[in-house]
């Protein structure tokens, strides 16, 4: 063994202080989700394909000198061409610019309906959530029973009586759609609650709402963001069943879910009909899906390591 | 004293986002045959990845046994294929957990997850198993087994639940037993029972333990010998009165001073170890402990200190035991109850730095 | 337990109040009334028809005298095909519907909890990966569009099925398939997920720690405690197949309740619109009921004792 100096023996100087530092660098919560997000290759797929095809929803219509709505009895169902980029349909008009107007419609419908359910959602669970006891018995009693309601079959039902519209199709996926996010934003304020940073705050005279929207609302963030997030295809999703069920946005509005069921009738004749919205359809779903699904593995705390 | 289990500088790490987790750093220990051996230390200094790692638990990856070997009835169970190591899990050497609430299947009934060791290992048939196992709730010290035998686990509360986790990791007579922290999770008057009962099940059947805990407390009627470790290393080890009445390394000192006693009957503050342990994913040069402690010395910063041996059995990493370090006075705890132990060397002496 | 399902047949009763209620005074406020078609009927005929159907009468009694008729599982008649009622519809259009969903269920289950546990017993191999690429797909993919590629391709180009109608076997695996596919994709997440966080569990390494293989411990730990989550997604399932039957009995041209049903809204005939939506809300909240109970007999946790359990 080497022979080691005696003045290495000295007392060092030790600022026990010192000792209670962190020696790693803490990663902000969302510093570190966004790090697990990132690493996801499935969820920035998705997250870019949303990008592109929001981009395309805005400004799509207005790279083609064809407008969605009209006809053109000339030239009816033809194939994709340097003039038509997409085809057309039976009525002749232009498939490219109906499937970006479409998108608006649709990715529309998936928004408000996931902003409405978010809105009356995050106010309903929250009440309930944090005043407990019989409010909260009471509240989410009606929302078990609106729940039990089979929710396509409400839909379709409103859907016949109040008349085909964009407005209806929202106000009908709505309805019970809420409850979902009621649920889970509830469960998380019955959780966060408890623990003391909240009644810190509350020891501290901070008002209720100020407590709801400071110190709850943001905690209960990650479940929040990815039901919203999954919200969306579900209403896409919806959207397309009631079109092909004849009960869509009215010709002749364009939306992805009525032009794949046109296009279903027209399979055997004309594919590419049926392909460009079943696509657009698909891959929407699919990119909200994996954002979703990575939102979520990317904000559970047992994975943090 | 014959060796049931020698572990020899094994060294273990996890692949993580932040890098790789040198969880455990060279650890090397044996275990005599009947003995009870406890490892201390505070959570993340490897005692628990150490004993999952004997039984070859830890996930693989993330994680990996980097060096070393466990020699266990004189075969190396680093070597052995997750096959044969099916035939020694359970039957050779058995296993409690530190949260009963957790440890055992909730939706299986508690006879049937004894019966699983029986029938796996004693091959024995479905009604001999289940003879066993009620005789083994009855070993445990749980009242009407035959009627506890056929109910779930959400039916036991939590000291009961540690009671069938002994008889599921007892019931093939298993040489070794490794407890890890089994009584934390548990009311402190339920900690006691469930000690007294491995002392009792110990001296029936003869099984070597490995204890592994935080609380010196708990070690002191439980050990024969002791290991203290510290950010994934041993830094001291010896008999328990070696360990209580004549420790040598200050973050024993550390451990020892925090740990209430009955019989201090003055009023002073329990003396915490200041600091957290160290981030291993970049494991500091010199003592790892350097930053904590109070009796550092400039060496302690420079380089890992090497294994002294003051006894026969004791053992201690620390500079302080160079002949060149000066004398430096224990705290007032520890010192209180120091003792001239006659078994001791007249100079600490080197080991090679790597035994 | 007793009280457990008397409890929850007595919220499932309030539900379906609820349903029946808000269906009879949707179709009220319906526009126009049942009889307003394209060609206006002459005031004679329409007070006739009205005086036959009981719509003269004020709407309380009409009201009470829709619940006991829905209580003596009288659904009413059809306002467009004179003679024939929902019964009628039910009776010959459900066993065939009945049918296409248990074949459907039995798919979408088996093949989802198959992939499910291979993908979670090889995670982040190449077998999870592709399992779960084929379930996304699957729940990215619309039933309608879904069903008419199958058909096209399976059927018309390659003629390896019957592309319609409802005759032999051989004429239901194509719709089954295709009704199956989205619930199916949505089984083997589901069972991935759960059996993922199973197996993170202490009793799976304790099971481990008891020299249990790992077949042993897949099989007697790990997937029983997998498939809870899944039993109680089977409510759901049966909505999403009864929903699905609808666009996939169209498609296919199967004569089931559901292709009724479409064609019913398409004709707008309200009193068949109310009357099999109160008919399949009714088989929805027992299929739920039902997986309830099956769950707090399979899962010894759950006391039925009258407590809510939580979600």
């Amino acid at each position: 063994m080497q022979q080691i100096p005696k003045e290495m023996f000295q007392p060092a100087s030790v600022d026990l202080s010192e000792a209670e530092k962190i020696s790693k660098p803490s990663l902000s919560y969302w510093k570190d989700v966004s790090i697990r997000f990132r690493k996801n290759k499935l969820a920035m797929f998705g997250l870019v394909l949303l990008v592109i095809l929001v981009f395309m929803a805005i400004f799509g219509p207005y790279m083609t000198k064809y407008d969605y709505a009209t006809n053109d009895l000339m030239s009816t169902n033809q194939p994709p061409s340097a003039k038509h980029w997409f085809g057309t349909d039976e009525l002749g008009r232009d498939v490219f610019a109906r499937t970006w107007y479409g998108a608006r419609i649709s990715l529309f419908i998936g928004l408000a309906a996931a902003l409405i359910d978010l809105f009356i959602g995050v106010l309903w669970g929250g009440i309930a959530g944090f005043r407990g006891g019989k409010t909260d018995e009471v509240m989410m009693r009606i929302a078990d029973i609106l729940w039990a309601v089979p929710y396509l079959l409400l839909v379709i039902l409103l859907m016949v009586i109040l008349g085909q519209g964009l407005g209806t199709m929202i106000l009908a996926m709505t309805i019970t759609g809420w409850i979902n996010m009621a649920r889970i934003v509830r469960g998380q304020v019955l959780q966060l609650k408890n623990q003391e940073y909240v009644l810190a705050a509350q020891t501290l005279g901070a008002s209720t709402s100020r407590i709801m929207f400071k110190h709850l609302i943001p905690n209960a963030m990650g479940p929040i963001l990815v039901t919203l997030t999954l919200t969306i295809p579900s209403a896409i999703f919806t959207e397309a069943f009631l079109s092909y069920l004849g009960l869509g946005v009215p010709q002749p509005l364009a939306s992805w879910g009525t032009m794949a069921s046109e296009g279903v009738q027209a399979l055997q004749y004309y594919p590419w009909r049926l392909f460009f919205p079943a696509t657009f359809i698909c891959l929407t779903i699919f990119a909200f899906n994996v954002v979703g699904d990575g939102l979520r593995d990317a904000l559970d705390p047992r994975l943090r390591k | 004293m014959e060796k049931l289990l020698e572990v020899k500088n094994l060294e273990v790490s996890f692949q993580t986002y932040g890098g790789e987790v040198q969880a455990v750093r060279g650890v090397s220990f044996h275990v005599n045959k009947g003995e009870t051996l406890a490892i201390v230390g505070e959570s993340g200094s490897g005692k628990s990845v150490t004993s999952q790692t004997i039984m070859r638990l830890i996930p693989t990856p993330p994680g990996k046994i980097k060096n070393g070997q466990i020699i266990f009835d004189g075969e190396d169970l680093v070597k052995k294929t997750d096959k044969e190591m099916e035939q020694i899990r359970g039957k050779d050497i058995g296993m409690i957990f530190q949260d009963p609430m957790t440890s055992l299947n909730p939706t299986m009934k508690v006879g049937k997850q004894i019966m699983e060791v029986l029938t796996k290992h004693q091959k024995m048939d479905k009604s001999a198993a289940k003879e066993r196992a009620i005789e083994l709730l009855r070993l445990v010290g749980i009242p009407m087994p035959e009627k506890r035998v056929n109910q779930y686990p959400h039916e036991f509360s939590g000291g009961m639940r540690q009671r069938a986790m002994i008889a599921v990791a007892l019931a093939s007579n298993p040489k070794l037993l490794i407890a890890d922290e089994p009584t934390t999770a548990l009311d402190v008057t339920i900690q006691a029972q469930i000690l007294e009962l491995m002392k009792d099940l110990q001296k029936k059947m003869g099984t070597s333990i490995i204890f592994i805990t935080h609380d010196l407390g708990v070690v002191a009627n439980m050990a024969d010998r002791v290991a203290v470790m510290y950010a994934g290393k041993i830094v001291e080890m010896g008999t328990v009165d070696e360990i209580f009445y004549d420790p040598r390394h200050p973050y024993t000192w550390g451990l020892l001073a925090s740990m209430p006693s009955l019989d201090s009957d003055d009023k002073k503050e329990l003396a915490a170890i200041p600091g957290s342990p160290p981030d291993l994913t970049n494991p500091p040069k010199g003592d790892a402990f350097a930053p904590r402690n109070p009796y550092a010395m400039k060496i302690d910063f420079e380089l890992e200190p090497p294994m002294f041996k003051i006894s026969d059995t004791h053992y201690a990493a620390t500079w302080l035991l160079h002949p060149d370090a000066p004398k430096v006075e224990p705290p007032e705890a520890v010192k209180k109850r120091l003792r001239k132990l006659s078994s001791n060397y007249p100079q600490p002496i080197i080991v090679k730095e790597s035994e | 337990m007793l009280k457990y399902v008397g409890r929850r047949l007595l919220s499932m009763l309030l539900s379906l109040f609820l349903i029946i209620t808000a269906t009879f005074f949707l179709m009220r406020a319906a526009p126009g009334g049942p009889f307003s078609g394209e060609k206006k009927l002459p005031p004679e005929i329409e007070k006739n028809l009205n005086e036959y159907y009981g719509l003269d009468r004020p709407w309380y009694n009409q009201y009470f005298d829709y619940l006991v008729s829905i209580a003596k599982w009288d659904f009413g008649p059809s306002f467009k095909y004179k003679g024939q009622t929902v019964n009628d519809l039910i009776n010959e259009g459900f066993p065939v519907s009945f049918f296409l969903g248990m074949e459907s269920l039995l798919l979408a289950v088996s093949i989802g909890i198959l992939l499910g546990v291979i993908a979670a017993l090889n995670h982040n191999k190449w077998q999870d990966y592709g399992a779960m690429i084929f379930a996304v797909l699957g729940i990215s993919v619309p039933s309608f569009i879904m069903a008419s590629l199958l058909q096209y391709v399976l059927a018309i180009k390659l003629g390896w099925f019957p592309v319609a109608r409802w005759e032999s076997l051989q004429h239901t695996v194509l719709p089954a398939l295709a009704l199956a596919a989205t619930p199916m994709a949505f089984i083997a997440r589901l069972t991935r997920s759960s059996m993922l966080e199973v197996l993170s569990n202490d009793y799976i390494r304790t099971a481990k720690a008891k020299g249990l293989s790992r077949g042993q411990i897949t099989v007697k730990h790990a997937i029983r405690n997998a498939l809870l989550p899944v039993v109680t997604y089977l409510g759901p399932l049966s909505a999403a197949i009864l929903t699905g039957s609808f666009v996939i009995e169209k498609i296919f041209g199967i004569p089931g309740l559901g292709s009724h049903f479409v064609l019913s809204i398409s004709n707008r005939d309200y009193t068949v619109i109310m009357g099999v939506t109160v008919f399949y809300s009714i088989i929805l909240l027992s299929a739920v009921l039902l997986v309830d109970i099956v769950y707090g007999l399979i899962d010894p946790r759950i006391k039925l004792a009258g407590g809510k359990k939580g979600e």
